[in-house]
């Protein structure tokens, strides 16, 4: 498959995933409204949804910076990845979003921002040393991607939805308790309301982790389109395989950001579902059949 | 007197869509114009750069004046040209002459190490690329354009206001560029 189907596909994918995710939240709030004839919750999660996706919107990216340990990247020694980040905006059609550096040894990479106006990308020094300038310009590309494609917008999106998820289904639980007694409800619903209150948190996180694995596939795709030359990209992540040194800073809230999952070394088919990235030897595989 | 809501109702849609297609073709347009302007401002900042290039080989003495001359040339050629065709047959001596200052530099150990060489040599590379990006990103934008133009229903409007399709960055037929790279290593033997 080319880029541009790759690219095709995913978005088709991310689309899809979004269209579950909406009809899991009315079911949630149809088996809420059955079970309590509440009106009114609607409104009280609503504010919530909104005040966490503002906080987020407003002050997401210099949180995830801070907590990284990221530092501008200043000086003759970032000369050569200013060049990439600057000729690479050019291929892009993006603005050139600020460049940091994290002091870590491993090799990898984040983009940070919720629009190509107000983006940062951060590289780590371990990038830095062990990748040669194709390689350095798959890993940039594919951040660049992430950013011209509003990944990180998406993936606030998807955090929001699962957090009202998970707190509905909650409050549907505990309305059960209240209300089963009283009125006399279908309980083959009541069963089908407790089943889908206690699984809504655990798919819809695996929905977001679903989304965050096809924007993924998107961004690779996509920094295919701006390089033209895959084995850039490809050559890293085969570096970033072989590497087995996990990341000092990353924690779980961030871990969907880097370029390749920093926490290594773990099991296999369970670990691929919970995962925020594909499979590297899958991303290595699509990309050298562009 | 429903007939005739309908009927309007369908007469605003119509003007709508027009307008609102119209006004994307409108931009993208803008967007191939700019990206063709971008490219000349990556090969002026090629050319800015070979004044610095020829004072800092200059003092190597032995370096060939030959070469010096040649690029020397070129770009003077860029600086008188009066026409785009013109323009571009000076910017591919500049790209030639180019290549081969660099490559004659290999054989001089004390230039090549010099700091201020190796800051040129990368700012020269930076800008190559630029150069070849600024014209990926041109014909990027001059398919979206061109596909804009031609899918149904914006050809109807396309037609109407007469958009037309812009022509690929390429290389022309006889330039060296196209030519197969020949790699002799024989004398090394």
């Amino acid at each position: 498959m080319n880029f541009y189907e790759q690219i095709a596909l995913n978005k088709r994918k991310t689309f899809l995933l979004f269209l579950v995710f909406f009809f899991l939240a009315i079911a949630i709030g149809l088996a809420l409204d059955y079970i309590t004839g509440f009106g009114f919750i609607m409104p009280f999660v609503a504010i919530f949804a909104f005040i966490y996706a503002f906080i987020s919107y407003k002050f997401g990216d210099k949180i995830v910076l801070a907590v990284s340990r990221a530092k501008p990247a200043v000086g003759k020694e970032f000369r050569v990845l200013h060049d990439i980040v600057e000729e690479l905006c050019i291929a892009a059609g993006l603005p050139k979003p600020k460049v940091y550096y994290m002091p870590e040894e491993a090799i990898n990479a984040f983009a940070t921002g919720t629009n190509p106006n107000n983006a940062s990308i951060c590289v780590t020094l371990g990038a830095l040393k062990k990748l040669n300038r194709e390689e350095l310009a798959g890993v940039v590309a594919h951040e660049l991607s992430h950013i011209k494609n509003y990944d990180i917008r998406t993936m606030m999106i998807a955090a929001v939805l699962v957090g009202f998820t998970v707190w509905i289904s909650d409050i549907l639980l505990r309305s059960m308790w209240f209300s089963s007694s009283r009125e006399d409800k279908n309980s083959l619903l009541i069963v089908l309301g407790i089943v889908l209150a206690l699984s809504a948190p655990i798919v819809a996180q695996l929905i977001k982790l679903a989304i965050s694995r096809s924007r993924e596939f998107l961004a690779d795709a996509t920094a295919v389109q701006i390089t033209r030359y895959p084995d850039g990209l490809a050559n890293a992540l085969e570096k970033i395989k072989l590497e087995a040194i996990p990341m000092r800073s990353a924690s779980n809230a961030t871990a969907h950001l880097f370029i390749a999952n920093p926490f290594k070394g773990k099991g296999q088919f369970l670990a691929n579902l919970f995962s925020t990235h594909p499979p590297i030897d899958e991303r290595i595989k699509r990309l050298r059949e562009m | 007197m429903l007939l005739l809501w309908i009927i309007a109702a369908i007469i605003v849609i119509v003007l709508l869509a027009f307008i609102f297609i119209y006004n994307s073709l409108i931009v993208l347009q803008r967007r191939v114009n700019n990206a063709w302007a971008q490219i000349d401002v990556q090969l002026k900042r090629r050319a800015d750069l070979i004044p610095n290039l020829i004072e800092t080989v200059k003092g190597y003495a032995r370096f060939e004046r030959k070469v010096l001359n040649e690029i020397t040339k070129a770009r003077t050629a860029l600086l008188k040209a009066k026409s785009p065709a013109e323009a571009a047959k000076a910017e591919s001596s500049i790209a030639s002459a180019l290549k081969t200052i660099f490559a004659v530099a290999e054989s001089y150990p004390k230039l090549r190490a010099s700091e201020n060489f190796k800051a040129l040599q990368e700012e020269f590379a930076t800008t190559e690329n630029r150069i070849a990006y600024a014209r990926q990103f041109y014909n990027d934008s001059v398919m979206e354009y061109n596909t804009a133009i031609s899918i149904f229903p914006n050809r109807i409007v396309a037609s109407l206001f007469g958009f037309k399709p812009r022509e690929y960055f390429e290389l022309p037929e006889e330039s060296r560029a196209r030519k197969a790279v020949k790699a002799d290593f024989s004398d090394l033997a």
